[in-house]
């Protein structure tokens, strides 16, 4: 029996919840993770003791507070192998990070005729950018065909990579699929045409070891929340010559060296791309999310969550009227499935019923639901505080909604 | 919560012999609309004479509670007249946000342990806001 890594009750207050009278099973931690009590007693502390603007002003709170921030920055810098803080820049999350890359290096070095290479499978937060960048450019984007299982060979990413391809992007693991896409591979492959390589890192980032240097990538984007870490903060990490080479996409306050009535210059990084006051509390809380993950150990994470993920699909497909999505192995992290015969909303509200939330939907990836040729999946999705025993209660809600479904 | 507040039998017996579920030949009045938080798309053709809906045929895809709430509003508007029709879904929604309706909602009625959970109001009222759409369309009708 797969048991959780971390002392549910004691850590995770949340975990102590009834749901609908059944104890509180929490399968919906890919859309967002629950908190240690660590990360909340950070926050607030934050708030009771130091709170203050950053950067600005010098009284003690401020000085504090910068201080807690930058500390926060060098932490999530040293868990993903950046080179320095510089690299490390906070946005809301990752959409606002992939959306920052397509602005602030697309807009400028992207050109009529280029190519954006990227997979059906991404999130909508990994598409839509690119496919605005294409529109303003005059570029054209070039979808890496799948296999039959959703993975993505080597083969199929060089037939849509050529010496047009300027960016390609891909996330590190599907959010439906659970899929772990070879990264440093597809790295390499774009580097020897010259084009960025780009990472949507939001399921890989909170579930495995990052490190960008081993990768040998240009972007990452990832979110805070999906880690344990507030909702509202995320990370753009770029190398940093092309974030210099870049330009600001948020003008205003912090991001700017000199501004008169006509022009301005810009800031070193990283608040060059931080216009405006900061999520302070969320990224010094981002940064309490990090501690507590290197707590346990992103190798024994990732281990975990494969487990669970590949437990899962073996126990639903042994379920009858149940369609599993995916291979079977190597996955993380997430399993999409759907019963035969009953919508996944319907499945999604049987089994909040008995206290098991997960998620139904599209999951923000319509290219991947038609390729699958499927409306919606459910989904469950595992974090370290999961075990055997909420496999063992998602497996009995499932048989017990095919048969209130009378299947 | 009690599942059974939800999917009442009227519920998943509509889900399983959908009433009036194809597409019409030669329609007068079309609309589809999608709900974009679920994928759910609910498309209707309507055959409006004088005022009077003489056809209505539903098609598409969604959760039992989308296409139970279509199929209950296809039998309810089916022979009235476009008046009533539009009096029927406004008295349908203000029942599902608490309210009463002025008017009998028939087997619609059923939908009411939807109001509990916002995300399934939206089902619920998916087919009635297609509804809506075809009637406000400008086509003229034959």
């Amino acid at each position: 029996m797969i048991t959780a890594l971390v002392d549910i009750t004691e850590d995770f207050p949340i975990l102590k919840r009834q749901i609908n009278g059944h104890r509180l099973v929490y399968l919906d931690s890919a859309a967002t993770s629950q908190k240690p009590q660590s990360v909340i007693d950070c926050i607030t502390k934050y708030y009771e003791n130091t709170n203050a603007n950053v950067l600005r002003s010098v009284h003690t709170l401020a000085e504090e507070a910068t201080v807690a921030m930058q500390e926060a920055r060098e932490k999530i810098a040293r868990f993903i192998h950046a080179n320095s803080y510089r690299e490390v820049i906070f946005t809301r999350g990752t959409t606002e990070s992939l959306n920052t890359i397509a602005r602030a290096w697309g807009d400028k070095f992207l050109k009529e005729g280029d190519e954006i290479v990227l997979s059906p499978m991404e999130h909508h937060s990994n598409i839509i950018p690119w496919q605005q960048l294409a529109k303003r450019k005059g570029a054209h984007l070039r979808y890496i065909d799948l296999n039959k299982d959703g993975t993505i060979t080597i083969e199929s990413v060089k037939k849509q990579i050529s010496n047009r391809t300027r960016i390609v992007t891909l996330s590190a693991v599907s959010n439906v699929l659970g899929t772990i896409n070879p990264i440093a591979e597809v790295a390499k492959l774009a580097h020897e045409v010259g084009a960025i390589m780009v990472v949507d890192g939001a399921q890989s980032v909170p579930h495995q070891p990052t490190d960008v240097q081993n990768l040998g990538i240009d972007f990452l984007a990832f979110s805070g929340h999906k880690m344990l870490g507030p909702t509202g903060i995320g990370i753009l990490w770029g190398k940093e010559a092309l974030l210099e080479a870049s330009d600001p996409v948020i003008f205003g306050g912090e991001m700017i060296a000199y501004v008169d009535r006509e022009n301005a210059t810009w800031a070193e990084l990283p608040a060059k791309f931080e216009g405006g006051t900061p999520h302070i509390a969320g990224a010094i809380g981002l940064g309490s999310a990090v501690d507590y993950l290197n707590g346990i150990g992103m190798s024994r994470i990732e281990e975990h969550s494969r487990e669970l993920a590949q437990e899962t699909y073996q126990r639903l497909e042994e379920i009858p009227g149940v369609i599993v999505y995916g291979p079977p192995y190597p996955r993380t992290s997430v399993v999409a499935f759907n019963i035969s015969g009953i919508h996944s909303h319907d499945v999604s509200q049987v089994l909040d019923a008995q206290g098991i939330a997960i998620r139904a939907g599209h999951h923000c990836a319509q290219p991947l639901m038609r390729w699958l040729d499927v409306g919606s999946t459910a989904r469950a999705s595992f974090y370290l505080y999961n075990s055997g025993q909420d496999i063992d209660a998602l497996v009995d809600a499932i048989k017990t909604a095919r048969r209130y479904f009378k299947l | 919560m009690n599942l059974d507040d939800i999917y009442r039998e009227e519920i998943l017996e509509h889900n399983q012999s959908p009433r009036n579920y194809g597409h019409l030949e030669h329609p007068t009045k079309s609309a589809g609309l999608l709900n974009p938080t679920c994928g759910d798309q609910i498309k209707l053709d309507l055959i409006i004479k004088d005022g009077r809906i003489e056809e209505i045929c539903f098609s598409g895809q969604g959760c039992s509670i989308s296409m139970a709430s279509a199929s209950m509003l296809t039998e309810a508007v089916k022979g009235k007249t476009v008046d009533e029709a539009l009096s029927l879904v406004s008295n349908f929604k203000a029942f599902l946000a608490g309210g009463t309706s002025d008017v009998p909602l028939g087997d619609l009625e059923a939908l009411h342990g939807a109001s509990q959970f916002p995300s399934r109001v939206k089902c619920a009222t998916l087919a009635h806001n297609v509804l809506e759409k075809a009637i406000a369309d400008s086509t003229p009708e034959q």
